[in-house]
């Protein structure tokens, strides 16, 4: 077959709603983008562990340590799904986190932000989860079958992960004046960058045309975000928490709100670099990599040792 | 001392050390050197504070006073505590960890397998469940162990060096003091002093297997009973009660 033909039969398959297996035919640029997409989303677990490994030693409760740290565990766990997913397209795990650590792969630009109180452990949860489900609910369906099932796993704990945020954030708008406080500052600085997480408005994304015709991703940034907004502004007035845009207004003809506009600059100096803790989770991860090299080594030549003694 | 008091304070000890451990595993979580083995780290860390809770949980409701497993964790100073010893030491790199959490998982499980017999229902129960998690954590160490051991030149040397330095820590676990005895004698603790030697063939095998020694100094450090500890756990005790103690009315 050619590759034209190929191509017309893998589109064919897409078309009709077939999940993409790892040994099957591809065409070089899903596979690249797939990667790219894929490896983001595992660094992205990874890294996002440390924001809220940030505060485990700091837990205010034996039971929110616990939780916390169930948490972070799970996002760990998900890291591996998803490398995995990754490695079935001919990629391996060095790999990918050398990649991470020279910058030539990315991870979501809201974990450059700080987690400076315990309230933030709420709106993480909460708040960049909750947006994180909105997507990944999304990518369930997506064309790539490793890809599609990790997902399915993935968001039956991400759920849970909202839900324990936003109880973190409920506890804390009904406690103490400097509860409420805390909570309300989480809310103001973690709203907006969360809006972000969807990416660029759709008539300035450049990755959308093929990874929409590929059904690698199945809805738009702004339709996502849109339905994260809708479901999130009424969580919000639940515990009696503002939500930090002027410009929020119920639309009663598109049964949906009206929200500002994100301050894309910000996106994109943070993106390239500029937030506060962009240098510090790069290197954070560089050094537990680098610390450990001896022991990954001593493992790697204890077990070469068993299998000679099995020959 | 009436019975209860020694009863709560045999919680707190026992509650003390698994709280003080699960904060040094906690430690690891997103500094281990692989990612399957920071989550081993963090789910070990997650099995020692789910074993404090319940310690201090039954500790709180023996005293009787009101005290919940928050007050007894996070507002009780450096000379009230009572965890072992071992448990407090610093991480240090990876070595130093696995020859701790080693020479700890040891103990645990035959700690764990005695308490069953225990005639106090709550103790036995608390029993029952951890030795599932002292197999494990046990299976992890001394699996490291051996694998460090008999891993590469450097490996070796760092493991060599971590059971030199922490090796003085372990007698501590095997104290018995009046409370102790008292509650030994009476079904409800466990005789320490009698699972040493069975600890010690644990400990020896691994030691062999992973071709490194025990050091000859014999002496062992002690005072954990007392409140007495190494320097390192008054800093962490403040950082892990920072939080909790700045606003005390405040419900999480």
């Amino acid at each position: 077959m050619t590759e034209e033909q190929l191509e017309k039969n893998f589109q064919n398959r897409i078309d009709a709603e077939q999940k993409i297996e790892p040994r099957e035919w591809m065409p070089e640029k899903y596979r690249k983008h797939l990667i790219r997409q894929i490896s983001q989303h595992a660094h992205s677990e990874v890294i996002g562990m440390q924001p809220e490994g940030n505060w485990i030693t700091r837990a205010p409760s034996m039971r929110a340590k616990m939780v916390l740290m169930a948490k972070v565990q799970d996002e760990a766990g998900h890291g591996l799904y998803l490398y995995s997913a990754c490695e079935t397209l001919g990629i391996n795990r060095d790999e990918l986190v050398e990649q991470l650590h020279t910058g030539k792969a990315k991870y979501a630009s809201i974990f450059n932000y700080p987690t400076l109180t315990w309230a933030d452990m709420g709106a993480v949860g909460w708040l960049v989860d909750g947006a994180a489900i909105v997507n990944q609910v999304s990518l369930q369906r997506t064309s790539y079958g490793p890809y599609a099932r990790g997902m399915v796993k993935i968001c039956k704990e991400e759920s849970f992960h909202q839900r324990q945020g936003y109880e973190i954030m409920a506890q804390m708008a009904k406690g103490t004046d400097a509860q409420k406080k805390m909570a309300q500052d989480a809310l103001d600085r973690f709203w907006w960058p969360s809006l972000m997480m969807f990416g660029p408005h759709d008539s300035d994304s450049p990755n959308s045309g093929n990874a929409i015709k590929w059904k690698i991703k199945r809805e738009s940034n702004d339709v996502l975000r849109q339905r994260f907004i809708d479901k999130t502004i009424e969580q919000a007035e639940l515990i009696g928490l503002t939500v930090p845009d002027p410009d929020l207004k119920w639309n009663e003809e598109r049964q949906s709100y009206d929200w500002g506009e994100i301050d894309w600059d910000e996106f994109y100096e943070v993106i390239n670099g500029n937030g506060l803790a962009n240098r510090q989770r790069v290197a954070q991860h560089k050094k537990a990599h680098d610390q450990g090299a001896w022991v990954r080594e001593a493992a790697k030549a204890y077990a070469d040792k068993q299998k000679n003694k099995e020959v | 001392m009436t019975k209860e008091e020694m009863l709560f304070q045999y919680c707190l000890r026992m509650g003390d050390t698994h709280n003080v451990f699960a904060h040094r595993m906690g430690e690891w979580c997103t500094n281990g050197h692989i990612l399957e083995e920071d989550i081993a780290m963090t789910n070990i860390a997650l099995d020692h504070i789910g074993t404090a809770r319940a310690w201090l949980i039954y500790g709180g409701e023996v005293e009787n006073k009101g005290r919940t497993e928050d007050d007894l964790a996070f507002h009780r100073d450096e000379r009230d505590y009572v965890n072992m010893l071992i448990s407090e030491l610093p991480n240090g790199n990876f070595a130093e960890t696995i020859v701790r959490n080693f020479m700890f998982d040891a103990f645990s499980l035959l700690y764990y397998t005695e308490l069953t017999k225990s005639s106090n229902e709550t103790l036995a129960g608390i029993a029952q469940k951890v030795i599932k998690e002292a197999k494990y954590h046990l299976k992890h160490s001394a699996n490291w162990m051996v694998r460090l051991g008999d891993g590469t030149e450097e490996s070796h040397q760092k493991l060599q060096s971590a059971i030199d330095e922490i090796w003085r820590f372990t007698g501590n676990m095997f104290e018995m003091d009046d409370i102790d005895q008292s509650l030994s004698d009476s079904g409800i603790g466990v005789d320490c002093a009698q699972i040493k030697e069975q600890w010690m063939a644990v400990v020896m095998q691994t030691v062999s297997d992973a071709k490194v020694t025990i050091p000859e100094n014999k002496y062992m450090l002690t005072g954990s009973k007392k409140g007495i500890h190494t320097e390192a756990l008054g800093h962490m005790l403040a950082e892990m009660q920072s939080l909790a103690r700045a606003y005390p009315d405040a419900k999480w």
